[in-house]
Parts: structure tokens; C-alpha cells; sequence
């Protein structure tokens, strides 16, 4: 069984790890609770995102709530999130009372550069791994196709996006389903 | 006083701040405004740091506007307050999910979510590429096609890509690596 503590150290190094926040900590989780830990497969992952994207509050954090109640209950969920928390809690608090022009200081801009190299890989290797357990027929292509354009070309709310995926997967399911009971 | 304030306020934003992290910053801004914990200078800079440390933005941003309201204390309950209404609803949802996982209806919304989910991680990937790799600034005022690209950075994107699929290292190291080599190059 997962122990509390395994939960609280794994989510602290995602928490410690993930630069620029939201979708860039996707290739840490894979890592850490898909091929690692085996805490949720690949589609889980994709659902919590889902469901996080239309709740309140930070992804990160609703995905740590999510992975840890279902390995320990609600104690679980808890200290899952507390630990994807911590460093970050850590990391401001030192550098708010000692030094306030930190982002300004050239090695932190030169270190940071580089990290958005090493984020470019990871989440470029993330997303071909999702693209292949996500979207697997035309139906799948399509939707992520247009997804895609309407995000770069509409001004359309990130959380209609994806109440609309649910309704067009809805609407098609239940074509399809129609159809071949007429058959 | 100033105590019972920050929870309140920041379960407040916990609660309607929907979408992430960078969806917290027009509650704060008001906050501050408001109650005259911090100016939107310091907000710039909050963002500023937030944006350069680890950690998810949402959480840095509260951790940094509750010390500035409280100190340490504030800031630790800022943070706690900001993610309390999120923990509730996700076990929730949880709880109905795990239930009616097996559901005809969940089973088709999920169908269409998760390749809309990738469709918008892919946006998030192409505009950190974007920034990455291209200077649209200098291109727009030179026109010149090779102030377009960051060189170097695509150089080392390539040669790190390939070794990383090669050697399968963890990501984290990965990320320390890249932070050197940004320091070696001062890229």
C-alpha cells in the first residue's frame, strides 16, 4: 500500500521541479506517478486534467488532490497536495524576505533560459506520449484539430473549450450508438 | 483581524478562479487595491518571481501576497486558504467519478475531453516553443530572416533532445543540466 509519506515526497519533487506552472509539470507526473509509482495510467492523468481545467483552483494542485484520494481517501488527498505545495511555500518565503530583485539577477535569468530548453523537450516527449493514448480514431483527430485552431484563433474561454469537447463527445457517442442498434 | 481576512479572501479566490494559475492575478490585483496589502509594482514583481521559481504559479503568487499582507504566518495561510475550497470539490468529484467511471454518459464525455485536453496541452507546448526558439521582436524591427531564430538555443534543443531519448535520464536531471548549460552559455 502507498504510504502517506510516498505520497508527500513524490508530490513535493513535482512541486520543487515544475517550472512555469500548469501543463509543464505533465512530464514529471508521467515520470514520477504513470511509469514509476503506477498510481494512475495515462488516460487517468488526461481525466484529472480534464476535470481540473472547468474546477476551481490551480491544476497542479487538483491533480494532487486526485491522485492522492484515490491511493489513501481523503487523509491521502490531502497530504498529496500539501506536499505538491511545500517547496513552493519554502522557495517564496526565503526569497521574499531576503532578496527582492531576484528575477532581475543575470544568473537566474541565464539558468532560467536554459530550463526552458529542458521544458521544451519534456513537454514535446509529453505530448506525443499523450497524443497516442488520446487520440486514437478520426473522431479523436478531428476534435483535436479543431480544438487546437479554436484556442490559437478565438478568443474562446479555455473552460468553454472544454465543455464543449464533453458535449461533442456526448452528441457523438450517442449518433454512433443510435446507429448501430438501427443496423 | 488581518488573519481571519487573508483566509477569507483567499478561499474567496480559491473558489472562483477557474483555469489555473495566471487566473488568480486579477483577483489579487483587486486585493491589493482594496485592502493596500501590496502595489500593483509589487504585483508585477510577484509575478516576475513566481514566474522564475518552481513551483505552480497560483501557489507562489498566494504564498508571496500573504507575506506581504502578514509575514510568514500570512503567507502560509494564504496558500492553505487558496487551495482549501479546490481539495473539497476534487474529493467530490472524485468520489462521483470513481462511482460512475464505468457510466455510458461519463464514459462518452471523456471521450471527447481528452483529446481536447492534448489539443490545449499542445497549445501551452507551442507557445513555450514560440518563446523559446523565436525573436518575432528583433525579427519585426530588422526583417532580417536570422534574427528570426535563437540559434543557439535550437542547437542545443536538438543535440539534448536526441541524447535524452537516447539515455532516458530522469527529468530532473534533465532540467539541472539545462540550468548549467544556460549559466556556461549565458543564454
Amino acid at each position: 500500500m502507498t504510504s502517506y509519506w510516498q505520497l508527500f515526497i513524490t508530490f513535493s519533487k513535482i512541486g520543487a521541479f515544475t517550472f512555469g506552472g500548469g501543463y509543464a509539470m505533465l512530464p514529471l507526473i508521467q515520470k514520477e506517478i504513470v511509469e514509476h509509482h503506477q498510481w494512475a495510467s495515462e488516460e487517468d492523468i488526461m481525466d484529472y486534467f480534464a476535470v481540473a481545467q472547468c474546477t476551481p483552483g490551480v491544476i497542479a494542485v487538483n491533480t494532487a488532490t486526485f491522485i492522492g484520494y484515490y491511493q489513501r481517501g481523503i487523509l491521502g488527498a490531502i497530504i498529496a497536495t500539501l506536499g505538491v505545495i511545500t517547496p513552493s511555500i519554502c522557495i517564496i518565503l526565503t526569497i521574499a524576505s531576503i532578496l527582492t530583485s531576484f528575477s532581475e539577477i543575470a544568473m537566474v535569468q541565464h539558468a532560467l533560459n536554459g530550463i526552458r530548453i529542458a521544458v521544451c523537450i519534456l513537454i514535446l516527449q509529453a505530448v506525443l506520449k499523450l497524443f497516442k493514448s488520446s487520440v486514437k480514431d478520426i473522431f479523436g483527430t478531428i476534435l483535436f484539430i479543431a480544438i487546437l485552431s479554436l484556442s490559437f484563433l478565438s478568443a474562446l474561454p479555455t473552460i468553454f473549450l472544454v465543455i464543449l469537447s464533453a458535449v461533442v463527445g456526448l452528441g457523438y457517442s450517442y449518433i454512433k450508438k443510435k446507429r448501430s442498434s438501427a443496423l | 483581524m488581518i488573519y481571519f481576512q487573508l483566509c477569507f479572501e483567499f478561499f474567496k479566490i480559491g473558489l472562483f478562479a477557474v483555469g489555473g494559475g495566471l487566473a488568480t492575478i486579477p483577483f489579487l490585483s483587486e486585493l491589493g487595491v482594496r485592502y493596500g496589502w501590496f502595489s500593483t509594482e509589487m504585483l508585477t514583481n510577484m509575478i516576475a518571481v513566481s514566474e522564475s521559481t518552481p513551483g505552480p504559479i497560483g501557489i507562489n503568487m498566494a504564498t508571496f501576497s500573504g507575506f506581504h499582507a502578514a509575514d510568514m504566518f500570512g503567507g502560509i495561510l494564504a496558500t492553505l486558504s487558496l487551495i482549501a475550497p479546490s481539495i473539497i470539490i476534487i474529493i467530490i468529484v472524485a468520489q462521483v467519478l470513481k462511482k460512475f467511471k464505468e457510466n455510458q454518459i461519463i464514459q462518452a464525455i471523456f471521450y471527447g475531453l481528452r483529446p481536447a485536453v492534448t489539443a490545449l496541452i499542445s497549445v501551452s507546448a507551442i507557445q513555450i516553443f514560440s518563446i523559446t526558439f523565436f525573436n518575432t521582436d528583433l525579427f519585426s524591427q530588422t526583417k532580417n530572416i536570422l534574427d528570426l531564430f535563437h540559434l543557439l538555443p535550437i542547437v542545443l534543443f536538438i543535440i539534448l533532445y536526441f541524447g535524452y531519448r537516447k539515455y532516458k535520464c530522469h527529468p530532473i536531471y534533465l532540467i539541472l543540466i539545462c540550468a548549467a548549460l544556460g549559466i556556461l552559455f549565458q543564454l
